[in-house]
């Protein structure tokens, strides 16, 4: 070895390698992506092909790589806007004012699970869930409370709802409506990305056919109505979460994003029209390098789809906004402060790769809802990188770099590799019925769990660096009174509606469910204005509709 | 066929976090037991009904919704009410200390939380099927 630094250095790529390969790597460790992709020990120019104007352009101009603004955060922060909902409306109000206190720049809605299905709190499928994983919202009352002293007009509210999409931005229009707040005036996001749910998150009522109609209705009245709000939040993080790769992240996205827009203009609705309000929701994991190439491939891919194949000729069309969410799946239950670590490089990454917004998980979090300690961390965790780093000085700082130039090549070539994949078997709805993607998905969740079982795939405090008698940290607690208060208030509103009017409204939006070629939003926004619920709206609609059973794959 | 321990995975109630119960269904069928995954968005009555049926040895509950305190006892009791009560009922997901405390004292074997390992469930069902 001592010889070898006496020899003469010449330089070059050949003798860094020769002298690389002459030092044995570290034994046990995978030096591959959290994804599985290999990389190489270093990037240099001959490693990446780069054309700066045709592949990364300038910010805020197609194809939009190193940001879709032109002055990113130096104009403007991304939003810290941190998911939150539990228990009652009540309870819920209270926490986003708390957050709104502290310094959070819009809000998020969490439902819990009946709201999430279509049921209400007193149906039999909701016992002992009702509160428990969000919020319970059964009918524009309960909305009413909920945003009890938060004005519509001033804030951007995002709801992550999926199967009753339609109803639930219907009961925040109406609140918009009782406050005085205008429809054009209402800003937000509600996910209703239905087709992720058959792949990931689980989250569907009615099969995709009719589900694919009303996610269409619903962008075709916001383009209309409520040019400020994102019917649509293309997301990826749930398939990330339950256990896909970044590349399979991003293209199983973006191929639902196309679904919609090819169902959009199938529909009529020139692309124009609609496009510039679709929005995106990604992961942020931990393999730091991977993640901002991810963002960076899903903004170029989309620019360059939405231009040469879709032929939008606005640049808003081109541009893809997202949200960021910090990846729970990486939250551990043992050493749970270590959290806090992984959490800030995830929403580093997130931030390095051009977020619109941004929600970062709390340390507690791999058992409980949020306490509000470790939640104000959490949002303590943005506010310092925003203001403490340094990393938003300089727009999209690490572009240029060989070794992300070259992961953002990779992950964009892999995503069409995917998109190839999914339009040989049909488009993306048959291969969902096919269990393609879910399957995909179960074996990258696979590979990577037997990587961390093998050791190989280091997770801090589970398997290296545990510590024994660990003190448990206090967690949230949900009053279990709780469910039975909201079944009483959900019946009162029942009991209180001029039932002539909500039986009407109902007969009204099961008949236009009918009627493939009526928009069902009206119909929706009549029933709730007569205090009908979400999950008589819903039993309406699978009545005419059907449910969907999946064949799970494993 | 006669040797392999029958297990049934379920997914009880409303959650559809099943990243979990899927892997640990494919470790235990490469284990060499027989699984019967049921599935999401299971009744108890379901879930025990399946167990009956395919003459389950264990029963492993998956549940990350938080509403793991009302279902799991209601599968234990309507197991009881069956009369099967031989069967090992093992639960994971997002259970709180306290709570995997009171459910093992309701008669659940063992809970495996974020983070256990799937070799671990795999030598826990054999020893407690086995006993």
């Amino acid at each position: 070895m001592a010889t070898t630094d006496r020899d003469e250095q010449t330089g070059g790529a050949e003798e860094w390698r020769r002298r690389y390969e002459s030092t044995p790597e570290r034994e046990g460790e995978l030096f591959s992506t959290i994804s599985g992709l290999e990389n190489e020990p270093l990037s240099s120019p001959g490693d990446v092909d780069l054309d700066y104007e045709r592949d990364l352009g300038w910010p805020g101009a197609y194809p939009f790589t190193r940001g879709v603004y032109p002055s990113m955060y130096r104009g403007r922060l991304w939003t810290m806007r941190q998911f939150a909902g539990f228990g009652t409306a009540a309870e819920t109000n209270e926490r986003f004012r708390y957050l709104l206190e502290h310094g959070q720049t819009g809000l998020s809605t969490a439902f819990d699970m009946p709201t999430l299905m279509g049921y209400d709190s007193d149906h039999a499928r909701s016992l002992g869930e009702v509160g428990r994983e969000g919020v319970a919202i059964d009918s524009l009352a309960d909305m009413e409370t909920l945003f009890d002293g938060i004005p519509l007009g001033e804030v951007s509210t995002s709801m992550t709802i999926n199967g009753p999409a339609a109803m639930l931005l219907a009961f925040y229009a109406c609140v918009g409506e009782e406050q005085g707040v205008p429809l054009e005036r209402l800003r937000g996001t509600v996910q209703t990305d239905i087709l992720k749910e058959y792949i990931a998150q689980k989250e569907w009522i009615f099969p995709p056919e009719p589900s694919m109609r009303l996610v269409v209705d619903m962008i075709e009245w916001c383009s209309e109505r409520l040019p400020l709000m994102h019917p649509v939040s293309i997301s990826g993080y749930h398939i990330r979460e339950a256990g896909s790769n970044a590349a399979q992240e991003l293209a199983f996205t973006l191929a639902d994003g196309f679904a919609y827009v090819e169902a959009c203009l199938e529909r009529g609705l020139d692309v124009d029209s609609f496009a510039p309000r679709l929005s995106f929701f990604f992961n942020a994991h931990l393999d730091f390098f991977e993640e901002i190439a991810k963002y960076r491939a899903a903004r170029r891919i989309w620019a360059r789809q939405m231009r040469e194949r879709y032929g939008a000729r606005d640049p808003r069309s081109w541009l893809m906004r997202f949200h960021t969410q910090t990846a729970g799946v990486s939250l551990t239950a043992q050493q749970p402060e270590v959290n806090l670590i992984r959490t800030a490089i995830e929403a580093l990454a997130a931030v390095l790769g051009g977020t619109q917004s941004l929600h970062t998980n709390s340390f507690d979090e791999a058992l409980a809802l949020p306490t509000e300690h470790a939640v104000r961390l959490a949002l303590r965790t943005q506010q310092v990188i925003a203001h403490e780093t340094g990393v938003v000085n300089s727009i999209d700082p690490l572009g240029g770099s060989y070794y992300l130039e070259q992961l953002t090549n990779e992950l964009e070539r892999q995503a069409y590799d995917y998109f190839l994949r999914i339009e040989e078997l049909g488009g993306v709805i048959t291969a969902i019925e096919q269990n393609f993607m879910q399957r995909e998905i179960a074996e990258a969740s696979f590979r990577y769990q037997s990587e961390v079982e093998r050791g190989e795939r280091v997770i801090v405090g589970v398997n290296r660096y545990e510590q024994e008698d660990e003190q448990p940290i206090e967690i949230l607690r949900i009053d279990p009174a709780l469910e039975r208060k909201q079944i009483e208030r959900v019946q009162a509103v029942r009991e209180r509606r001029d039932a002539g009017a909500a039986e009407a409204a109902l007969a009204r939006l099961k008949d236009d469910a009918a009627h493939g070629d009526r928009n069902l939003m009206e119909p929706i926004m009549a029933a709730s204005r007569a205090y009908v619920t979400m999950g008589e709206m819903c039993d309406a609609l699978r009545e005419v509709w059907g449910t969907w059973r999946e064949t799970p794959v494993f | 066929m006669a040797g392999k321990i029958r297990v049934v995975v379920a997914k009880p109630g409303l959650d559809g976090h099943d990243r979990g119960a899927k892997i640990i269904a494919r470790a235990l069928r490469d284990a060499g037991m027989e699984v019967i995954y049921t599935g999401l968005h299971q009744t108890p009555e379901q879930i025990v009904e399946t167990a009956i049926q395919e003459d389950a040895d264990a029963i492993g509950i998956s549940i990350l919704s938080g509403a793991h305190m009302t279902l799991v006892p209601r599968i234990l009791e309507l197991l009881r009410e069956n009369g099967v009560e031989d069967v090992v009922v093992v639960v994971g997901g997002t259970i709180p200390d306290d709570d995997a405390d009171e459910l093992r004292k309701l008669g659940v074997a063992g809970v495996f939380g974020p983070g256990a390992p799937t070799t671990e469930i795999v030598d826990f069902l054999k020893g407690a099927v086995a006993a």
